[in-house]
């Protein structure tokens, strides 16, 4: 008795016994997931997969979206960070107004959040018509656009993951600091950062992930045009209608990358 | 009317060509869906309002979008679609290809281009040379659809060499992005510069550079509902159905003969 119980222990813990209709339930989930991947798998163009991986239309569409994705991720933690620290931090009346406002673009379809970008900073949009008057900047049709459409949808993604890590930090340790005179400033990059970096590194490769997903707003905001605004997602949308292989092979690779990002983050970051 | 449906249905396993002669047996009832090209949205939408005052049963659902994009969903992902209308001949000839037409596709309406400029014409664009500019924000489509093709052959047969911002989904993308100020100029038909209404302006382009696009129909095999499409291929096809798009400023199929041309589809075709 005395010497079976460890046993018993250790075996509860490595596998749970879950009871049956739960377990069959959360099978039949991961064989929904893999399901479409699978049906992926099944009719990729195995034997010309080399040659359109190679293909000059796709490396470009390829560059383009991880330039643009790293844009819109470092764009995303810039102000992102900040945004979270207020929203976490500072109680101010409307809090719960500015973090709807601040994450509606999650939940929203893309292509709203496109046409909305459109009105305000369109060529003839409220604010855009002055970037154009005033600075000569255009954001329909070029790079810059495709980075903006992507940040306003990764951004939350970043947003609500550092808020949430900031709202379970153990605030002693930055009371502590401040008793030893340390500034604010210095607390927020010696004290803070660091505790919350897994969260952080979590939420920017959410955002990363969304941002090398997004379509609808890119299409809608920045167009579609080879080299300058059409990313992975738009590259597949496109060949799906004149070259269903390539689409395929362009699908696989967006999965493959995705997926591996996905599972070296559950991996490295988020076991604890 | 039981009876009836059970004379077509008899009549459809003795002669395997069920769509005409059933069209012709008894009121038709259900859901229609119609997968049409775009440039259509406005006469369809047209042809649908009075398709069903002569057909209180049935229902009309339109899917308007690039004829590649719908072509590709009927063939590729067995989209359900029981009419087939297309804006080139090149779509129409994928939906043949597949084997997927039911009888031969019928040219039912043609169209010319034109440069769509915002009103006023701001940039005095007069000639498609004018489109060369480089400063100018041109959009267009893929040349898998439709007015992306022949935008190219206009443009070739000017020789002018034109490099587009932007290639959007369908021709009334093009519509939209001038519409709204993000383009400066693009070349549709001239049915969409009349269905933009005061928000736009058409440049004419000359004829002797123009393409004559042609819009050919055809249901779908493998349809839900066959005889529904049928009977509304032959409302788009009939005199009532060619006064609503010639309202909407499509030519007749040809301008010389009946209203009624059927193209020869060969078995193959190297595209």
């Amino acid at each position: 008795m005395s010497n079976g119980a460890p046993t018993r222990r250790h075996r509860a813990a490595s596998a749970e016994r879950l009871p049956l209709p739960v377990l069959a339930l959360a099978v039949a989930a991961v064989i929904f997931f893999a399901l479409p991947f699978i049906g992926l798998l099944w009719r990729a163009p195995w034997s010309s997969m080399w040659a359109i991986l190679t293909d000059r239309a796709v490396l470009t569409a390829l560059r383009l979206s991880l330039v643009t994705t790293l844009w819109a991720t470092a764009l995303s933690v810039v102000f992102g960070v900040p945004l979270a620290w207020l929203l976490a931090r500072v109680d101010f009346p409307g809090r719960g107004l500015v973090r709807a406002l601040c994450t509606l673009s999650m939940v929203l379809p893309p292509v709203v959040g496109g046409v909305a970008l459109f009105f305000a900073v369109g060529r003839r949009g409220l604010f855009g018509q002055y970037l154009d008057r005033w600075f000569g900047l255009r954001l329909p049709f070029t790079t810059a656009g495709v980075v903006v459409a992507q940040t306003f949808v990764a951004m939350p993604f970043l947003v609500l993951t550092v808020e949430g890590a900031l709202r379970q930090l153990d605030r002693r340790y930055d009371d502590a600091a401040r008793t030893l005179g340390s500034s604010t400033w210095y607390r927020f990059r010696r004290v803070t950062l660091p505790a919350i970096r897994p969260a952080l590194i979590a939420g920017a490769v959410l955002a990363w992930a969304r941002a090398l997903g997004e379509f609808g707003a890119t299409i809608t905001f920045a167009g579609n045009f080879p080299g300058t605004t059409q990313t992975m997602p738009l590259a597949i949308y496109i060949a799906r209608e004149s070259d269903q292989s390539k689409a395929i092979v362009l699908s696989l690779v967006l999965v493959g990358v995705s997926f591996a990002v996905l599972a070296g983050l559950r991996e490295r970051w988020l076991r604890a | 009317m039981l009876r009836l449906a059970t004379a077509s249905f008899i009549v459809l396993l003795v002669t395997g060509t069920p769509a005409r002669l059933t069209a012709q047996a008894g009121p038709v009832s259900g859901s229609v869906n119609v997968f049409a090209a775009a440039s259509l949205t406005d006469a369809f939408e047209a042809i649908g309002v009075e398709f069903e005052a002569a057909h209180p049963d049935v229902n009309v659902v339109f899917n308007f979008a690039a004829s590649s994009e719908l072509v590709a969903a009927i063939v590729d992902d067995g989209a359900p679609a029981d009419v087939f209308a297309s804006a080139d001949q090149n779509n129409m000839h994928k939906l043949v290809d597949a084997g997927r037409n039911d009888g031969d596709p019928a040219t039912f309406a043609t169209n010319s281009l034109q440069i769509i400029v915002e009103p006023g014409n701001p940039l005095d664009i007069a000639t498609l040379d004018d489109l060369a500019d480089p400063d100018l924000i041109f959009v267009t489509c893929d040349p898998a659809v439709p007015i992306g093709a022949y935008t190219q052959q206009v443009l070739d047969a000017a020789g002018v060499d034109v490099t587009p911002a932007s290639l959007e989904e369908n021709v009334r993308g093009i519509v939209t992005k001038v519409t709204a100020g993000e383009a400066d100029a693009g070349i549709v038909y001239a049915t969409d510069v009349l269905a933009a209404g005061d928000d736009a302006e058409g440049v004419p382009i000359p004829d002797d550079l123009n393409v004559v696009a042609e819009y050919p129909i055809a249901n779908v095999t493998e349809a839900g509902n066959p005889d529904g499409a049928a009977a509304f291929t032959e409302f788009v096809l009939s005199d009532e159905g060619q006064e609503i798009l010639a309202e909407f400023a499509f030519g007749p199929a040809d301008a010389a003969a009946s209203a009624t041309v059927v193209t020869t589809y060969p078995a193959t075709t190297d595209g």
